[in-house]
């Protein structure tokens, strides 16, 4: 299921106001532009950056690329990242895995999760980002070793953790090796919890299947960003056991919290103020 | 007796056996000297079964694992346990009938079993979803655990499940909710733990009873990140190279031996456990006697150390 389908019942506005730019005007360019899904509004790439890819018109979140979103929540400069020389090995022999490894390192990203040290907000912590355009943010050795580790470090230095996550679910490249990475990151959410200490899970569009059912739903405080579909099976799969569509409603963030498996939805302009706030309110010692 | 529900790859060998047991009735009604006739024909048989069983490919191990007839996670239960007293519900919303479990006494000792619950028949498969969990499933299960982890008891978890529940009511409960919950609670639990995969071991919702102190598989079993034909759905455009697929999941238990995702491989009949269950429940007999008995030799905290640690170790990648 894409965003468009979840959000295509909508009521549009009849017209939109199309801003005039006087550079295009003048060098004649094309900006390049993004449609709203949701409210058919055009909105200059550049200008959406500058609104976290939200849509100003409806609020729409689109997807942001986890340079952005470290920016977004991290104090400037704070960011210092762990084990990014940490590669996928391609461990069962499985059909296409290496070459699309080494198509995606080529292209410059190195795996589907970035995490590191930082301060939010002036709190340090040790925050964790997914990025689901590596492998649909596929939860494979790497990513479960990066989870984990981020955990024993932030276990061993007293910090909280915050979790931003997208994800397909479980790399299924990696088979079982992939799946056990539940088992191993969940481990790893225990130990940390069970020492007194903060996890925040920030659930973004789409957290499916493995990840999911793994760290993303272990943390004290689940938020979630609007929209956002979280959900454990395939949406088409689901499809399939019931004999009929999925209302483009189910299992949005909207829809998580009527149902109490989130704490809050934060919008994205809201985010860093609304970790700052929590990681303050559980400072210790002062 | 005919043996029923053949699978294509062991037909042949199937009615040959027939008629090695016809021949033997026949000389016994008729009081018939058919010494040579059965020797012969039960040198034969003995030769194509070793011919069709010592070489399955991992598609004929998943229709093994998936057939009808197997024993079930209750089969095992009733067979390895005495005084089994079944306990329901998650205390919460229902009643899943997808997982079975309650108090028991192995060996001598009271135990926990729990185990995902597949029917006998299509009627029984409808009302417990082919053995496919809701999260009242997973919370009634991880509610036994936490009772046993109370009274000191050791937990016998017995996996067998095409996967979680793909449903919507499953996912308004927070289907992926109860699944990371029972991850991380059999993660820290102080008492012995011992899972083995008896036949299908599909995905997060198998998973979800297996992070254990040691992880067995019987021979035949299957575990899978995902089903052969979903994925070759997914990645191929073609639920139909599921036989390929199979292979290249790894997902047989001397395969996943071989990547330490399980500790030990139990050697079931050559047929298939379904064909000599009472084998079968001998083996696995042993097999958990002696674990446990190797797992309660050790304190508390550092088996839930060394089952840390047994996770930790699974991952593959270069620095
Ligand atoms: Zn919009």
């Amino acid at each position: 299921m894409t965003i468009k389908d979840a959000f295509g019942s909508k009521p549009r506005k009849k017209y939109v106001t199309l801003p005039v730019y006087a550079e295009d005007l003048q060098y004649g360019a094309v900006p390049p532009v993004k449609r709203c899904p949701r409210c058919g509004l055009r909105t200059r790439e550049e200008e959406l950056a500058q609104h976290w890819n939200v849509c100003p018109a409806c609020g729409h979140h689109f997807p942001l690329a986890v340079e952005r979103r470290l920016e977004l929540v991290a104090d400037a400069g704070s960011f210092e990242p762990f084990d990014e020389t940490l590669r996928s090995v391609d461990v069962l022999g499985f059909p296409g895995y290496a070459d699309k490894l080494a198509a995606l390192w080529e292209s410059g990203r190195s795996e589907a999760i970035v995490t590191g040290r930082a301060t939010v907000g002036g709190e340090p912590v040790v925050l964790g980002v997914m990025d689901s355009e590596f492998m649909m943010g596929s939860m494979g050795s790497v990513v479960g070793e990066k989870v984990t580790r981020a955990f024993e470090r932030a276990l061993e230095a007293r910090l909280p953790v915050i979790m931003i996550t997208a994800s397909g679910g479980a790399r299924m490249q990696e088979g079982m090796v992939s799946l056990l990475q539940m088992a191993k990151t969940s481990a790893a959410v225990g130990r940390f919890s069970a020492a007194g200490l903060l996890y925040i899970s920030v659930l973004t569009h789409p957290t499916t299947g493995g990840v999911t059912a793994s760290f993303a739903t272990l943390a004290d405080i689940i938020l979630a960003e609007p929209g956002a579909l979280v959900l454990f099976a395939g949406p088409r799969v689901i499809e399939q056991t019931i004999q009929q569509k999925l209302p483009p409603e189910f299992q949005r963030a909207e829809a998580c919290l009527q149902h109490g498996l989130v704490d809050a939805i934060v919008p994205r302009q809201e985010l860093k103020a609304v970790l700052a706030r929590l990681l303050a309110l559980h400072r210790t010692g002062g | 007796m005919g043996y029923t529900r053949p699978l294509d790859f062991e037909k042949d060998y199937l009615e040959l056996r027939e008629r090695l047991d016809a021949l033997k009735d026949m000389a016994r009604e008729k009081a018939l000297d058919l010494g040579d006739e059965i020797a012969s024909l039960e040198a034969k048989v003995a030769a194509l079964k070793e011919q069709r069983y010592r070489s399955l490919t991992a598609w004929q191990k998943v229709q093994i694992a998936r057939h009808i007839e197997r024993p079930t996670t209750r089969d095992f239960i009733d067979a390895l346990c005495e005084d089994f007293v079944e306990l329901h519900g998650d205390r919460c919303f229902g009643d899943d009938a997808a997982i079975v479990g309650g108090l028991a006494r192995f060996e001598g000792r009271p135990v926990t079993v729990v185990g995902h619950l597949k029917g006998r028949d299509t009627a029984e498969n409808l009302q417990r979803h082919f053995g496919m969990p809701h999260p009242e499933g997973y919370r009634k299960a991880l509610r036994l655990m936490k009772q046993a982890e109370k009274f000191g008891r050791p937990v016998i978890c017995f996996i067998d499940t095409p996967g979680a529940y793909p449903g919507t009511g499953a996912e308004e409960r927070g289907q992926g909710w109860a699944i990371s919950q029972s991850l991380m609670q059999m993660a820290l639990l102080r008492v012995p733990t011992v899972s083995i995969v008896i036949g299908e071991g599909g995905s997060g919702g198998a998973l979800a009873l297996g992070v254990a102190d040691r992880v067995l598989m019987l021979s035949y079993a299957v575990y899978s990140v995902i089903s052969p034909e979903g994925c070759a759905s997914i990645l191929w455009k073609d639920s139909r190279r599921a036989e390929q697929m199979a292979e290249s999941l790894k997902l047989t238990a001397a395969d996943l031996l071989a990547l330490g995702i399980i500790d030990e491989v139990v050697e079931e009949p050559l047929e298939g456990a379904h064909r000599a269950p009472q084998q079968t429940f001998a083996a696995v007999r042993e097999r958990l006697r002696w674990h446990l008995h190797d797992l309660e030799g050790l304190e508390a905290t550092r088996r839930v150390e060394l089952r840390y640690q047994r996770l930790r170790r699974i991952g593959a990648f270069e620095e």
